[in-house]
């Protein structure tokens, strides 16, 4: 392993030690799509390693909160941001930093696994390789680590370079997370990452998520009201483009305080 | 590093821009170079009248003899194409609708047949005639370009019943409607306007093609009264002025070549106008 | 009254069937009609030296098709060169950079191109393309034509498969789903290494695809080339020569080939060869499109 890969994986480590209590903060978030808007005046602070929840019924907004985090929704020309999105301090929609690496701070999960369209080695290295390693063993010994972590190694160490696409559809989705977390994110955004799968592989899903929180922050978008019970540490409620209710899933689940929480809780079950 | 990738990035964005901008310029340059020169040399009279004595030469006359047979020749060829077209597109979305695998090698063959290029069903309606033993005619040309324009109404037809729900089909055969009924009530009405795109789109195809009918419909100056008569046609008149030494002659197929362009358009901007209020409809 | 909506039924599903067959027989009657056509000219000549002799003197019964073979590939091999890397450049940047307004502007735009008919693309190259060879582009070689060559004959072409192309380039672009951009994004991709990684080799299949069938088109097209090609018998590596493509010479032809014993034969032998290749190069590449769409 070369010198300079080394101290950078250190300074990695080191950085991750460093950063504040308050990995993701929202001030004053709009989003405009040509006449009308999707979100209202946002103001969100969401907890280092923890899990939070965006509910909220389909349409409310949550989707395009999580994809505005990491800068996605610039992908979308019609669409308008405006207000303050810090992450790690940095407030990104204003930033000279380049978005890419301000992306790679995060991981994304999406609705259904999108595998790239090369090997299960390539899916894993390719974000790797975008950070500027090119060293072979250094990266070969990411790709086992993450598929490790996410529990896929053993299912797939003999088929490295078969497409990603002869996975199964859950094997295919716990490849799109090694994937996020071989280019070392803070934060994993989840965009209901389990709608598309089998109750076994949800579950396995699950389960991954609640020991990554250990590492990780992850905000988990999902309209299935029993998962965010299940994971939630801090529950954030959508309502039609607005935040309406806030706090800890005690409170919230327990106590709602708006009438359209309550409404949602009783249809939801 | 960061840098080189910015740069390719813009140097691409600014390479496929020129692309699409070039593209947009050619092809406008073609509409305008077809109008203005046929404009220059168009004529009511190339509208109305049919060749007189010494046309060929720069006399008096019009190509009116070549807009009716085009025109006659894509009428005659879109009805039988509707006639065997309609009911297959229609068969293969009712009768065929559980069996995937025959309709996707039907349509398979069927794309396959519009990629044939018109001069072989030039080639083949001509051993067709001879075979029938016709002579040149309205209805040879008529035959052989509706071989050509068949697979077009079947497929565009084919793809906007296929976008029909199924659960559409499942609703109507429960009402105890029969399977044709239910092809001919339900899905033809359903799909009618993309029907009429098909429609349009066959005849456009039928009035432009050159090579199709070069063998099969013959030439005359006359317009045809009867089906075994020969047809003129609208870019066979435009070929062979085309080929004259003569420049008044030659600024008549421009002219010709723009009274095309006029009726091609009308055609396919109809077309586009069916099909918009389809996919409206079908968006409600 | 339901007697006579079982008759209907069963009269109009019979209607269907038969339709239905019909169509799907014509292709079956195309190659035997042409096929049995052309073989009193396979029992003059075997099939090698057919499409391998340069020489073409119907008079003496000699039938050469290499001239006319070698013409085809030329000028479909010039329109491809030209048209394939405008229309996969135009095509990113019609689904990737702009607006999706110029998209919507765009796509009626080439699908009226797409149905202009030859020979107005012919009476265009006249009108244009051969005297921008003539006056400009040859002399600038110290060459001196006509205009009227293989080169415009390539130009012709390359222009006329533009929108047929482009059209089915931007249809496989359009079903590649946003996710994917947006997982090679948020890996920390540039958006063009997204393009040139992830959507681009997702396409590959459909982009080949959309190349394939351009090439059969333009080896099949006639109107157009012919009008601009030169049509004289002979093979030249120089594309400022006139050529003779196969369809041009069936369908230049067709007035003397019942005088001159053979000729017509020949001329359906020309028809048949290009109907193989064509229908061959349609079948392999639609397969892998319909291939793709299954997956």
């Amino acid at each position: 392993m070369h010198t300079n890969e080394i101290s950078m994986l250190i300074n990695e480590q080191i950085e991750s030690i460093s950063t504040n209590h308050n990995i993701v903060k929202i001030n004053n978030l709009n989003v405009y799509a040509d006449s009308h808007q999707i979100l209202k005046n946002i103001n969100l602070t969401i907890p280092k390693n923890k899990i939070t929840v965006l509910l909220g019924p389909s349409g409310c907004g949550k989707t395009t909160l999580l994809k505005s985090m990491n800068k996605l929704t610039d992908l979308y020309k019609e669409l308008k941001v405006t207000g303050n999105i810090f992450i790690e301090d940095d407030d990104i929609l204003h930033t000279t930093k380049n978005v890419p690496s301000i992306r790679q701070k995060m991981g994304l999960l999406g609705q259904r696994p999108f595998p790239l369209p090369m090997s299960i080695y390539k899916n894993i290295s390719y974000g790797i390789k975008l950070k500027g390693i090119r060293d072979k063993k250094l990266i070969a010994f990411s790709v086992e680590k993450y598929l490790k972590e996410v529990g896929l190694w053993e299912e797939v160490k003999n088929r490295l370079n078969q497409p990603a696409t002869s996975l199964s559809i859950g094997q295919q989705q716990r490849l799109c997370l090694a994937r996020g977390l071989a280019v070392k994110p803070r934060i994993i955004l989840a965009d209901e990452p389990t709608s598309a799968l089998d109750p076994i592989s949800s579950k396995i899903i699950e389960n991954l998520f609640r020991s990554l929180k250990e590492h990780y922050t992850i905000i988990l978008v999902t309209h299935v009201l029993r998962q965010a019970v299940r994971l939630a540490d801090h529950v954030v409620f959508m309502y039609n483009g607005e935040v309406i209710e806030q706090g800890s899933p005690n409170t919230l689940f327990n106590t709602p305080k708006t009438q359209k929480l309550k409404e949602y809780l009783v249809d939801g079950n | 590093m960061k840098r080189s990738k910015k740069t390719e990035e813009a140097v691409f964005k600014i390479l496929s821009g020129f692309a699409t901008y070039s593209l947009i310029v050619i092809l406008a340059f073609i509409i305008i170079v077809v109008f203005v020169k046929g404009f220059n040399a168009l004529t009511w009279e190339m509208v109305v009248k049919t060749p007189k004595g010494g046309y060929y030469y720069g006399g008096e006359g019009g190509v009116l003899n070549a807009i009716m047979g085009s025109l006659y020749i894509a009428f005659g060829a879109t009805i039988i194409a509707i006639i065997i077209g309609m009911p297959s597109a229609l068969y293969l979305n009712v009768y065929l609708l559980r069996h995937k695998k025959t309709q996707n090698t039907i349509r398979y063959i069927l794309d396959a047949l519009w990629g044939i290029p018109s001069i072989v069903y030039g080639a083949f309606g001509f051993t067709l005639m001879l075979y029938l033993g016709l002579n040149a005619s309205l209805l040879a040309g008529i035959l052989t370009v509706a071989l050509l324009i068949t697979p077009i109404i079947v497929r565009t037809f084919d793809e906007v019943l296929s976008t029909i729900p199924k659960g559409l089909h499942e609703a109507t055969l429960a009402l105890g409607s029969t399977r044709t009924e239910m092809a001919f009530k339900v899905m033809l009405k359903q799909g009618f306007s993309g029907f009429i795109t098909a429609v349009l789109l066959a005849f456009g195809r039928g009035i432009g093609d050159a090579a199709s009918v070069l063998f099969t419909a013959g030439y005359t100056d006359l317009i045809p009264v009867n089906i075994d008569e020969p047809a003129a046609t609208l870019p066979l008149a435009i070929f062979f002025q085309l080929g004259s030494p003569i420049p008044e002659v030659r600024e008549r197929a421009y002219a010709a070549g723009a009274i095309l362009t006029i009726i091609i358009l009308t055609v396919s901007l109809t077309a586009r106008l069916f099909s918009r209020q389809y996919s409206k409809s079908n968006i409600n | 009254m339901l007697l006579k909506r079982i008759i209907s039924d069963k009269l109009s599903g019979v209607w269907m069937l038969i339709s239905l067959t019909a169509i799907l027989l014509i292709p079956l009657f195309i190659i035997a009609g042409l096929y049995l056509k052309s073989t009193p000219l396979f029992n003059h000549q075997d099939f090698l030296r057919l499409i391998s002799s340069s020489e073409w003197q119907p008079h003496k019964g000699n039938f050469g098709f290499w001239p006319f073979i070698a013409g085809s590939l030329y000028v479909t091999i010039i329109a491809f060169a030209l048209a394939a890397p405008v229309c996969l450049l135009a095509a990113i940047y019609l689904t990737q950079f702009a607006r999706s307004a110029m998209m919507r502007i765009m796509l009626p735009v080439i699908d009226i191109l797409a149905g202009l008919p030859s020979v107005i693309y012919g009476v265009w190259g006249i009108l244009i393309v051969v005297p921008f060879i003539s006056k400009i582009l040859a002399p600038a070689f110290n060459i001196n034509t006509s205009g009227y060559t293989i080169f415009a004959g390539g130009v012709v072409l390359a222009v006329m498969c533009i929108p047929y192309m482009l059209n089915m380039i931007i249809e496989v672009f359009n079903t590649i789903p946003m996710g994917l951009k947006e997982a090679s994004l948020s890996l920390g991709a540039t958006f063009w290494e997204s393009i040139k990684h992830v959507v681009i080799r997702k396409s590959y299949p459909g982009i080949i695809s959309a190349f394939g069938l351009g090439i059969a088109k333009a080896f099949g097209e006639t109107m157009a080339v012919m009008m601009v090609v030169g049509n004289s018998v002979q093979v030249k590596f120089n594309p400022f020569e006139a050529g003779y493509p196969l369809p041009a010479l069936i369908a230049n032809n067709y007035g003397e080939m019942l005088s001159i014993p053979l000729y017509d034969s020949a001329l359906m032998f020309g028809a048949f060869l290009l109907l193989i290749i064509i229908l061959l190069i349609n079948l392999i590449f639609r397969y892998f499109i319909y291939r793709t769409r299954v997956h």
